[in-house]
């Protein structure tokens, strides 16, 4: 359920109903999005998604099979990747192993055959602003994984180019680096006045750095907004268990305007009728305490997160046990195997149809 | 040492004692014979004697060396400038059919040297394939004598030994990291400019283990200089043959292949050290 293709009108980058086919097989189908001018970008999507492909047509390194790439209005779609004014940030690096930190990072302006003094000049700028000096004569063997990363983003940086395209940058850094990494990424964008668009198939990446994301599937764009649209009104039932955890009811709703399941019933007003899954985020659940007209469930797991508390709930509607999300210093004191009554907030829950 | 260790070099044993007895004894053999006196019908008088390595550097013997440093030099040359867009077309081909292609371009190799040799004989001599399509094509001056010159017997090397060289490049290419050729492109360097920054210069180990390949066995060779030069035309490989089996000079024929196993050795080596050198920027760029 793609939303009509919204229009922006300073759109730096502009992708036109953009489709690719190898073969039988459809990667990228249709997908039509517009990027601001100095926007942190994030493509996300699993694995086999199109994302991917979506980032080499933008590149130049694979033609659309259909479609159009406007770069400040202009049709980039048929020109070779040396004349596309992006460049791309590789998953492997993709450093040249042959040269010094500083050959790597001057390539780039040594194509554009601009004079000595001045690739000089950027080279050492770029390399002051992501770290990188004292590492000049480095050969990328003599670098850590995070050394590599910077090379990599300064050799991409340095040509100044007007969308940076980055896929899965951070994929390769361990848990730490790459937390940290986020938000040097976000402040470096902020800093150099760059579009980014990224590539990453974590979710949390991209809630944490985007300003905006797009969401696909099957090669087709289920969602684009910014992270907090995405979270908080998933227009998709993928797009709602993709993005941060969701429990999923599956029920059906009446004629009488309520949302039934086994052992709970909810007023749900102006949803229409017919079998339908209830969508709710864990932090959306709480403990009722009162009254005693919650929904019976059992605690099956407890999980301790220091500010929070995880508790699965078994209950008769569903399957899976549901998570609910507590504050853990309040709902302390709670055994595995207790009994515990539900409230489910009317207006926090999303409706898919089944 | 360990059990671990123990077992690859047991293993190893048939193989050693293969190489003890039938390639250093020998070689062994020919340098203790470069050092003595000939004997009148062939094999040596044990008198030793520095004369036989003295000789070589006679400007006549000279000359044939140089001769054929030139010959093998310029096979070599040929070889890597024909071997490498072969090997280029291969590697970039879909993964599926490379292993077919990379058969035909070694198949020739399967097929008996001299066999391949005489070939060319065939093709090259007055009344030859291509003297006849000339002819049947409407020439009609002097048949061209192509054979027994040096321009047959380059040609002859360069088409023995082209599948090793196809086959030392195509391995180099394929290690390649692609992604090394689109960030070269994406940085603004056209095919050209990419092929000579990055393809050329990582894929050099392949260029060069196949260079000194050739060159070496081009540089001792003497069956083809023998068939294709028609015997007018001298090579090492010639000169030792002649010492050994026609001139009854067995110690002067040792120290000749005493020398070309020398320039054989430093070559190796040359090449073995700059493949290692090599060695971590390619592991780098695998990674």
């Amino acid at each position: 359920m793609t939303d009509a293709p919204t229009t922006i009108e300073d759109a730096i980058l502009r992708i036109e109903t953009l489709s690719k086919d190898f073969g039988p097989v459809r990667a990228v189908d249709g997908v039509s999005l517009d990027i601001r001018r100095n926007e942190f970008f994030a493509l996300l999507g699993p694995s086999g998604c199109g994302k991917s492909t979506l980032l080499r047509m933008l590149a130049g390194f694979e033609m659309p099979s259909s479609g159009r790439i406007l770069l400040e209005g202009k049709d980039i779609s048929s020109l070779k990747p040396e004349r596309r004014p992006l460049n791309l940030m590789f998953q492997s690096y993709a450093l040249f192993p042959h040269m010094s930190v500083v050959r790597n990072i001057a390539y780039g302006l040594e194509m554009e055959r601009l004079p000595r003094a001045e690739v000089r000049a950027r080279v050492d700028e770029i390399m002051a602003v992501t770290d990188l000096t004292g590492f000049a004569d480095r050969k990328p063997e003599q670098l850590s994984g995070g050394q590599k990363q910077r090379v990599a983003l300064a050799r991409a940086l340095v040509k100044r180019p007007k969308v940076l395209l980055l896929d899965e940058p951070l994929g390769a850094l361990d848990k730490k680096l790459r937390e940290r990494m986020q938000l040097e990424l976000k402040r470096l964008q902020h800093d150099v006045g760059i579009t980014f668009i990224i590539v990453t198939h974590d979710q949390e990446e991209a809630l944490v750095m985007a300003d905006r994301m797009a969401i696909l599937k099957d090669g087709q764009l289920l969602q684009c907004g910014s992270p907090e649209d995405v979270y908080e009104s998933p227009t998709d039932r993928f797009v709602a268990n993709f993005i941060g955890v969701m429990n999923f009811i599956e029920g059906g709703i009446g004629a009488d305007g309520h949302f039934t399941a086994e052992g709970m019933r909810l007023p749900v007003p102006g949803i229409a009728a017919g079998p339908t899954a209830l969508a709710i985020r864990p932090e959306d659940v709480a403990i009722d305490h009162g009254g005693g007209h919650g929904i019976a469930g059992r605690i099956t797991d407890m999980a301790y997160h220091g500010l929070d508390r995880v508790l699965h709930v078994a209950i008769d509607a569903c399957e899976t046990p549901l998570q609910v999300r507590v504050p853990a210093r309040i709902e302390a004191g709670h055994a595995i195997g207790e009994p515990i009554r539900l409230s489910i907030a009317p207006d926090r829950c999303k409706f898919f149809p089944a | 040492m360990s059990f671990q260790a123990t077992r690859p070099n047991l293993l190893a044993a048939p193989a050693i004692a293969w190489l003890l007895a039938f390639m250093v004894a020998p070689c062994l053999l020919i340098l203790g014979y470069a050092f003595f006196e000939r004997g009148t019908w062939g094999g040596v008088v044990y008198t030793f004697t520095l004369e036989n390595f003295e000789r070589v550097f006679d400007p006549l013997y000279a000359r044939i060396f140089l001769n054929s440093a030139r010959i093998a030099a310029t096979v070599t040359l040929l070889a890597i400038l024909i071997a490498y867009p072969a090997a280029y077309a291969i590697s970039r081909a879909p993964k599926s059919r490379q292993p077919l292609l990379l058969f035909f371009a070694v198949l020739p190799f399967w097929s008996n040297y001299l066999i391949r040799t005489y070939a060319w004989i065939v093709l090259l001599n007055r009344e030859g394939l291509i003297n006849n399509v000339l002819r049947w094509g409407g020439y009609e001056g002097e048949p061209l004598s192509m054979l027994y010159s040096e321009g047959a017997v380059i040609t002859g090397l360069v088409y023995n030994y082209l599948p090793f060289v196809i086959l030392a490049i195509y391995s180099s290419l394929s290690r390649l990291d692609m992604s090394l050729i689109e960030a070269s492109r994406d940085l603004g360097a056209g095919p050209i400019r990419t092929f000579l920054r990055v393809t050329l210069p990582l894929t050099l180990p392949g260029v060069a283990a196949g260079g000194v390949f050739v060159f070496v066995l081009s540089i001792g060779n003497f069956v083809t200089p023998a068939l294709l030069g028609g015997g007018r035309f001298q090579m090492i490989g010639n000169l030792v043959y002649d010492q050994f089996l026609t001139a009854n000079d067995w110690p002067f024929g040792a120290a000749l292949g005493m020398i070309l196993i020398a320039i054989m050795i430093v070559l190796l080596t040359l090449q073995a050290r700059a493949t290692n050198r090599a060695a971590g920027t390619v592991r780098e760029a695998e990674r």
